[in-house]
C-alpha cells in the first residue's frame, strides 16, 4: 500500500469539497472494498478521505411508500433492521448473506453501490426493486446507475446519500455463493412492487442486468413453473474457474424459481 | 500416575493460554535491533531466458542497502538447494538431479522462481525498488502440468531430463502379478488424478537472517518443523558455515502441513545478505507469493488395475503413477512418490501381488513435495476408488468387499508385497466400530428421507492404512535418504524437582508442550505445570530430525520415555543410597522411591535434590545431577489405520456436495490426550474434505497458477463441515516403548476417498461412474448432464 493523506470531513459539503479540490482522492466508507485494492496497489490514491465523521449517513427510516437507507449503513445494520426486516425482509436477508460476519460489520451499502463490484449482491435488489440512488446533488434511478463493470453514473466527486427503495408486494433474492470469496457468482431478485414485476441477475455478467421474458412470464402468472423453458444467452455471460457461462446460465433459472418460491 | 495428567488425561493444551491471547511469538514478530526487510523480485513467467537484469534504479531509491541477484550467489560461492533424497531408475542409475540455484541465473523456472534480492531499510521501500528493478526475460515455451510436460516433443524444463522424466522408479515383482492376472477371474481398472492442492498454512514463511562479525555467529530465525535439519544443510550445502557458529531458531510456527520441513532458498539468502549489509535481514511472505514459492502437494496421475478371483478375493494390482516434481526437487520431493506412496500401495488388504511403476516428471511449476499425509493420501485414494469401482463391476457390497480381503489380525506381523511389514492392527474392529457408530443398519432410511428434501444423499466409505513415525534410519539409508531418521531428548530434572525436556520435534499446531509434559507426568508424577517442554531452537535442543510425517509422538515421544528411563534408573541408585537399602528393592510408582514391601519411601524431589546438592550421596559411583538425554531410532514404521465413512447430499438442480455426516474409527494406537487425538483428527478430516470438494491449484499449460489468491483458491470453512465423530480402536505398536503410532496424518489420508465415494454413489443411480477431485458444484451439475444425456441417448 502506498502512503496517502487521511482526511476527516464532518459534512457531506465538506466531503465533496475534499475530493473536488484533489485529482486522486477517493471516498473511504467500510474500505472493505477499498482496502483489498489499496493493498494490492490497483489504485493508488493522493488522499483518502473517510466517511466515518459524517452525520446523518446512518439512518433508516420509511416514507410513505420507501424505505430509506443511509449511505453509510453496514450491511449488518439492514440485515437486523426492525424497518427493513418489516417492509423489505428480501433486503434484509440480502444483506445477511453478504460475506462474512466481518465484511459485514465493516462494509456499507453506499460502498457497495458506489463500488458496483458485478458479483456484488445489493445491485439485483436495486435494479429489481426498481430504486433510487440519492446524492449530495441529483437522484438517479437504479436502471441509470450501473453503467457496467465497476462503473456506475456517479461523477468523480459525487457522494452517495442515501438509497431509497420502494415497498414490495413481494419479493426475494436466491444466491449461489462463490465458494472461496463468498460473492454471487449467480444472484437473482424477483420482486413485485408497484411498477410491477421485476427479475435482476448480478453476479452472472459484467453488470447487473434484468430478464424481460421471465419478468413477462412471472406478470402473467406469479410461480415458479411459469419460468420453465426460459433460458439466458450465454453470450454475455462471465466464464470463469468456478463457474462457465454455461453453467451460470443454468444457476440463473434455478435461482430465479428459489426466488420466486421463496416469495411465497 | 495420577490419572488427571497422565497418559490419557484429555488435559487442555498448556501453550494454548498464549495463542489465544496473541501473545504467541513468530518469526516475523521478531525485529532486531538495525532490522532491514527483504523483498524478492520473482519471475511472472513459468519458463523464460534472464537476458539481463538491470539494478542501476532500485539502487538508487531511498533506503536500500542492496539489491542482489543470482550473479552475486554464483560469485560468492553459494551453494544450490539441495534434494535430501535420492531416487534410483528401474535400471539401477540414479535420478535425473538439476541445480537449484537459490536466485535464478540464466532461466527462470517456475512462476515465483526468485530473480533478484532487494534489501532495504523498511519493507515499504524494499517493495518499491522491487517493482524498480529491470529484468529482460525471454519467454519460452513451457511445460506447464503434467499434461503438456508428458505430451510428445513437450518443451524440457531440464536439458538433461529427456522427456521431462526425473526418475523412473519401480517396486514389486511384475512376474507374480502378470501370473495373477493371468488366472484373475475378474480385472478391474481405473485412471485418476490425485488433485494439487496448495498448502495454504495459516502463517506464511518468514526467515530472518542475523550475522554478527564480532564473533562470525549467524543466527536463523525461521519458520521450519525442523531447525536442525536447516542448519545440517546450511552448514553442509548452501552457506558453508560450520554448524558450531550457526544457530537456527523456529520460533511459534502457525502450521506447516508438510510445507515448512523443506529448506528454502529465502533461509539461506536472508543470511548470506545479513553479512553483505551487516544488518539482520527479514523475508517475510505475501499470501500470493506463498501460492507460488511455498512446496505444494499430490498432483498425480494413475492407472491401475485390480485382479480379483471368483470368490471376491484380491489377487493382484498393478499401478503406473505419473507424479509431478515440479521444476526443483525439493528437499523430500522423490521420496513422497515412491516409498511414501508405492510402498503403501497394499494398504489395509491381503494382496499377494503388487507391481508398481511410478515416473516422476519435471514441470515448469513450483515444487511438489510432502503435504500432510505425503504420498499416503494418494496410495489411500487411489487403491480405495479401484476397490469400489471393483464392488461395482462385481455386484458385490463395498463393505462386504473390503470385509473379505482386509488383513486378518491372526495374520499379523504381515509382510507386504511392497517391502513394509505391518506390526499390528484390528481392521475389522475399527470397520465395526465406525459402522456401527455411523448407524449404517439406518442408512437406507436416511437416504429416503433426503430424497423427499429432494437431495440425492450418497455413502462413502475408506479403509485405510498409512505409515508414519518415521523412521528407521538404516532402511530409510538404503533407500535413498540422505540423512538419519532418529529423534532425540534430553530430560533436564531441577534441583527442585521440576523439569524441563528439550526435544528435537518441533511443534506447530500439534500441542507437544501439552503431550510430552504427560508423559513426564505419566513417568515421575510430576505435574505438567512443573514441566516446560523446549523446542526450536539448535542452541537448546539436542540434535533432532523434527516434525513431520507423524512421527514426534512415536519417535520423539520414545526418545523421551528413554531419557526418562535414564532418569529413574538413576534416581534408584540415589534413593538406594538414602533409605540405605540395596538398588535392587528399590522400586518406583507414584513419584516416589520405594523399599519394595516397606513404607520407607524418598519421593522424586528428594532424590532430584539429593541429585544437585550432593551431601549425603553415593559420590563414589554416581555422578551428581539429573540430567539425561537420549537418541531414539525406531525399528519400524507405525502402522495407523481406520475405516471412514461420509455421508453427503446432493443438490440435482445446482451440483452442491454438502457433507452431512462423518464417522471415523481410527487405530491411532497408544492416546496419550484423547483431546489432542481428536482435535488432530478434525484438522486432518478438513483438510481432507477440503481437497475432495474445494481446494485445487490449478497451473494451466503455460504453467500460471490460476488460483492464487483466497478470491478464487477455495479452503474448506467450519460451516461447511458437519460435527465430526470420532472413535478409535486401539492396539499398540509394538515397537515402540509407548505403544503410539501416530495422529497427524490420518483425517487428510482417510477420508477423500469416501468423500468421492459418497458423492459417485449418490449419483450412481443417475448413471454417473467417475468424477475427479475437487467435485465442485459446475463438476457435479455437469456429469449428471451428461449422464442423463448418455441414458436418453440409450433410451
Ligand atoms: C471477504 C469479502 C467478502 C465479500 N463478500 C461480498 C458479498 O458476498 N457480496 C457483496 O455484495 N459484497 C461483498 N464484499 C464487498 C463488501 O460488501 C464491501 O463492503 C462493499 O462492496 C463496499 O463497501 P464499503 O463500505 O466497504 O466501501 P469502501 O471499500 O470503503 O469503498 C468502496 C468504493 O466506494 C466508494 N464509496 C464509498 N462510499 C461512497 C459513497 N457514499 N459515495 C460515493 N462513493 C463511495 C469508495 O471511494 C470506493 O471506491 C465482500 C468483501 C470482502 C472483503
Amino acid at each position: 500500500m502506498k502512503d496517502f493523506v487521511f482526511h476527516r470531513p464532518s459534512t457531506v459539503a465538506e466531503a465533496v469539497a475534499m475530493l473536488k479540490a484533489r485529482d486522486d482522492g477517493k471516498f473511504l466508507a467500510g474500505g472493505q472494498s477499498l482496502l483489498p485494492v489499496l493493498k494490492l496497489e490497483l489504485a493508488e490514491p493522493t488522499d483518502v478521505i473517510s466517511l466515518a465523521g459524517v452525520p446523518g449517513l446512518r439512518d433508516i427510516r420509511v416514507d410513505g411508500d420507501r424505505v430509506i437507507i443511509g449511505a453509510s449503513c453496514t450491511h449488518d445494520q439492514v440485515a437486523r433492521s426492525a424497518e427493513v426486516k418489516a417492509h423489505l425482509p428480501a433486503l434484509a436477508a440480502l444483506a445477511h448473506h453478504i460475506g462474512d460476519a466481518q465484511v459485514r460489520n465493516r462494509g456499507t451499502i453506499g460502498g457497495s453501490v458506489a463500488h458496483a463490484d458485478p458479483a456484488a449482491d445489493y445491485p439485483a435488489a436495486l435494479i429489481a426493486l426498481g430504486a433510487t440512488i440519492k446524492t449530495d446533488r441529483r437522484t438517479i434511478a437504479a436502471d441509470d446507475f450501473f453503467t457496467g463493470l465497476f462503473a456506475t453514473a456517479l461523477e468523480r466527486d459525487e457522494l452517495i446519500v442515501a438509497v431509497h427503495f420502494p415497498k414490495a408486494t413481494r419479493a426475494a433474492y436466491a444466491k449461489f455463493a462463490h465458494r472461496a470469496s463468498k460473492y454471487a457468482v449467480v444472484g437473482v431478485m424477483v420482486a413485485e412492487t408497484a411498477a410491477g414485476v421485476r427479475v435482476a441477475v448480478t453476479g452472472a455478467a459484467g453488470v447487473v442486468f434484468r430478464v424481460p421474458a421471465m419478468e413477462a412470464a412471472l406478470s402473467k402468472a406469479f410461480s415458479a413453473s411459469s419460468l420453465d423453458g426460459i433460458t439466458v444467452a450465454t453470450d454475455d455471460l462471465n466464464s470463469d474457474s468456478e463457474a462457465s457461462a454455461e453453467y451460470r446460465a443454468h444457476l440463473i433459472g434455478v435461482m430465479a424459481k428459489r426466488a420466486v418460491q421463496a416469495c411465497a | 500416575m495420577s490419572g488427571a495428567e497422565g497418559i490419557g488425561a484429555s488435559v487442555r493444551r498448556k501453550e494454548d493460554r498464549r495463542f489465544l491471547l496473541g501473545k504467541g511469538r513468530y518469526t516475523d514478530d521478531i525485529v532486531l535491533p538495525d532490522q532491514s526487510y527483504a523483498v524478492f523480485v520473482r519471475s511472472p513467467y513459468a519458463h523464460a531466458g534472464i537476458t539481463s537484469i538491470d539494478t542501476r534504479a532500485a539502487c538508487e531509491m531511498p533506503g536500500v542497502l542492496a539489491v542482489l541477484t543470482g550473479k552475486d550467489t554464483v560469485d560468492a560461492g553459494l551453494g544450490g538447494v539441495p534434494c535430501g533424497w535420492l531416487v534410483k531408475n528401474k535400471d539401477g542409475s540414479n535420478m535425473v538431479e538439476p541445480p537449484h540455484p537459490s536466485l535464478a541465473v540464466d532461466v527462470a523456472r517456475h512462476v515465483g522462481d526468485p530473480v533478484a534480492m532487494v534489501i532495504a531499510t523498511s519493507k515499504a521501500a524494499a517493495r518499491a525498488a522491487a517493482t524498480a528493478v529491470a529484468v529482460d526475460y525471454d519467454v519460452r515455451p513451457a511445460a506447464g502440468n503434467l499434461d503438456t510436460a508428458t505430451a510428445p516433443g513437450a518443451p524440457l524444463v531440464w536439458d538433461a531430463a529427456p522427456g521431462n522424466i526425473c526418475f523412473d522408479w519401480h517396486i514389486g515383482d511384475p512376474a507374480t502379478t502378470d501370473a495373477a492376472f493371468a488366472k484373475a477371474a475378474h480385472v478391474v481398472e481405473i485412471e485418476l488424478t490425485n488433485s494439487r492442492v496448495a498448502p495454504n498454512a495459516m502463517e506464511p514463511r518468514a526467515a530472518n537472517g542475523h550475522f554478527e562479525a564480532s564473533n562470525d555467529q549467524y543466527t536463523l530465525y525461521t519458520t521450519s518443523q525442523n531447525p536442525h535439519l536447516t542448519r545440517l544443510l546450511l552448514a553442509a550445502f548452501t552457506l558453508h558455515v560450520p554448524e558450531h557458529k550457526l544457530r537456527v531458531v523456529a520460533p511459534d510456527v502457525g502450521g506447516g502441513f508438510g510445507s515448512k520441513i523443506f529448506h528454502y532458498a529465502e533461509e539461506l539468502l536472508v543470511l548470506w545478505a545479513s553479512k553483505k549489509v551487516g544488518r539482520p535481514v527479514k523475508w517475510t511472505s505475501e499470501r500470493m507469493e506463498a501460492f507460488v514459492t511455498d512446496a505444494h502437494g499430490r498432483d498425480h496421475h494413475s492407472k491401475a488395475q485390480l485382479a480379483v478371483d471368483a470368490n471376491g478375493k484380491f489377487i493382484g494390482l498393478r499401478v503406473a503413477t505419473l507424479a509431478n516434481m515440479g521444476a526443483y526437487l525439493s528437499t523430500f520431493a522423490p521420496a513422497v512418490p515412491t516409498y511414501l506412496y508405492a510402498t503403501l500401495l497394499s494398504g489395509p488388504y491381503d494382496f499377494p501381488a503388487i507391481y508398481a511403476e511410478v515416473k516422476a516428471i519435471f514441470t515448469n511449476t513450483v515444487a511438489v513435495d510432502a503435504y500432510r499425509g505425503a504420498g499416503r493420501p494418494e496410495a489411500a485414494y487411489l487403491l480405495e476408488r479401484l476397490v469400489d469401482k471393483a464392488a461395482r463391476q462385481l455386484g458385490i457390497d463395498r463393505i462386504e468387499l473390503r470385509r473379505k480381503n482386509l488383513i486378518q489380525p491372526s495374520q499379523f506381523p504381515y509382510q507386504t508385497q511392497v517391502a513394509l511389514q505391518y506390526d499390528i492392527g484390528d481392521y475389522q474392529a475399527t470397520l465395526d466400530m465406525a459402522l456401527e457408530r455411523n448407524d449404517h443398519a439406518h442408512y437406507e432410511q436416511r437416504r429416503q428421507a433426503s430424497a423427499k428434501r429432494g437431495k440425492l444423499r450418497g455413502f462413502g466409505i475408506s479403509t485405510y492404512i498409512e505409515a508414519c513415525g518415521i523412521a528407521p534410519s538404516a532402511l530409510v539409508g538404503a533407500l535413498g535418504a540422505r540423512a538419519g531418521l532418529y529423534e532425540a531428548a534430553n530430560v533436564r530434572v531441577h534441583p527442585t524437582g521440576s523439569v524441563t525436556v528439550f526435544t528435537g520435534t518441533h511443534s506447530h499446531g500439534q500441542g507437544h508442550e501439552t503431550t510430552f509434559a504427560q508423559l513426564i507426568a505419566e513417568r515421575l508424577g510430576v505435574s505438567i505445570q512443573n514441566v516446560e517442554i523446549v523446542h526450536g531452537d539448535t542452541d537448546r535442543i539436542p540434535f533432532g530430525m523434527g516434525t513431520y510425517g507423524s512421527r514426534s509422538a512415536a519417535v520423539g515421544g520414545s526418545a523421551i520415555v528413554k531419557a526418562l528411563d535414564k532418569i529413574v534408573d538413576k534416581g534408584k541408585k540415589i534413593a538406594a543410597h538414602l533409605l540405605e537399602a540395596s538398588v535392587a528393592d528399590i522400586e518406583f510408582k507414584d513419584g516416589q522411591y520405594r523399599v519394595v514391601g516397606t513404607d520407607r519411601v524418598k519421593a522424586f524431589g528428594e532424590v532430584a535434590f539429593a541429585a544437585y546438592v550432593p551431601h549425603n550421596y553415593p559420590i563414589d559411583t554416581v555422578e551428581p545431577g539429573l540430567d539425561e538425554s537420549a537418541f531414539y531410532d525406531p525399528k519400524n514404521f507405525t502402522f495407523p489405520g481406520g475405516t471412514h465413512l461420509v455421508e453427503v447430499e446432493i443438490d440435482p438442480d445446482t451440483g452442491v456436495v454438502e457433507v452431512v455426516d462423518v464417522t471415523i474409527a481410527d487405530d491411532v494406537g497408544v492416546i496419550i490426550n484423547p483431546m489432542i487425538v481428536d482435535g488432530q483428527a478434525h484438522g486432518g478430516l478438513a483438510q481432507g474434505i477440503g481437497q475432495a470438494l474445494y481446494e485445487e491449484a490449478v497451473y494451466d499449460s503455460e504453467g500460471q497458477l490460476a488460483n492464487d489468491s483466497y478470491l478464487t483458491y477455495t479452503m474448506p470453512r467450519a460451516a461447511d463441515l458437519p460435527m465430526f465423530k470420532v472413535g478409535n480402536h486401539v492396539t499398540a505398536c509394538t515397537h515402540n516403548p509407548l505403544g503410539v503410532k501416530g495422529v497427524g496424518e490420518t483425517g487428510a489420508i482417510g477420508v477423500p476417498p469416501a468423500v468421492i465415494g459418497a458423492v459417485l454413489d449418490a449419483l450412481a443411480p443417475l448413471g454417473v461412474t467417475d468424477i475427479s477431485m475437487p467435485a465442485t458444484p459446475e463438476k457435479v451439475w455437469r456429469a449428471i448432464q451428461a449422464a442423463k444425456a448418455a441414458t436418453g441417448k440409450k433410451a
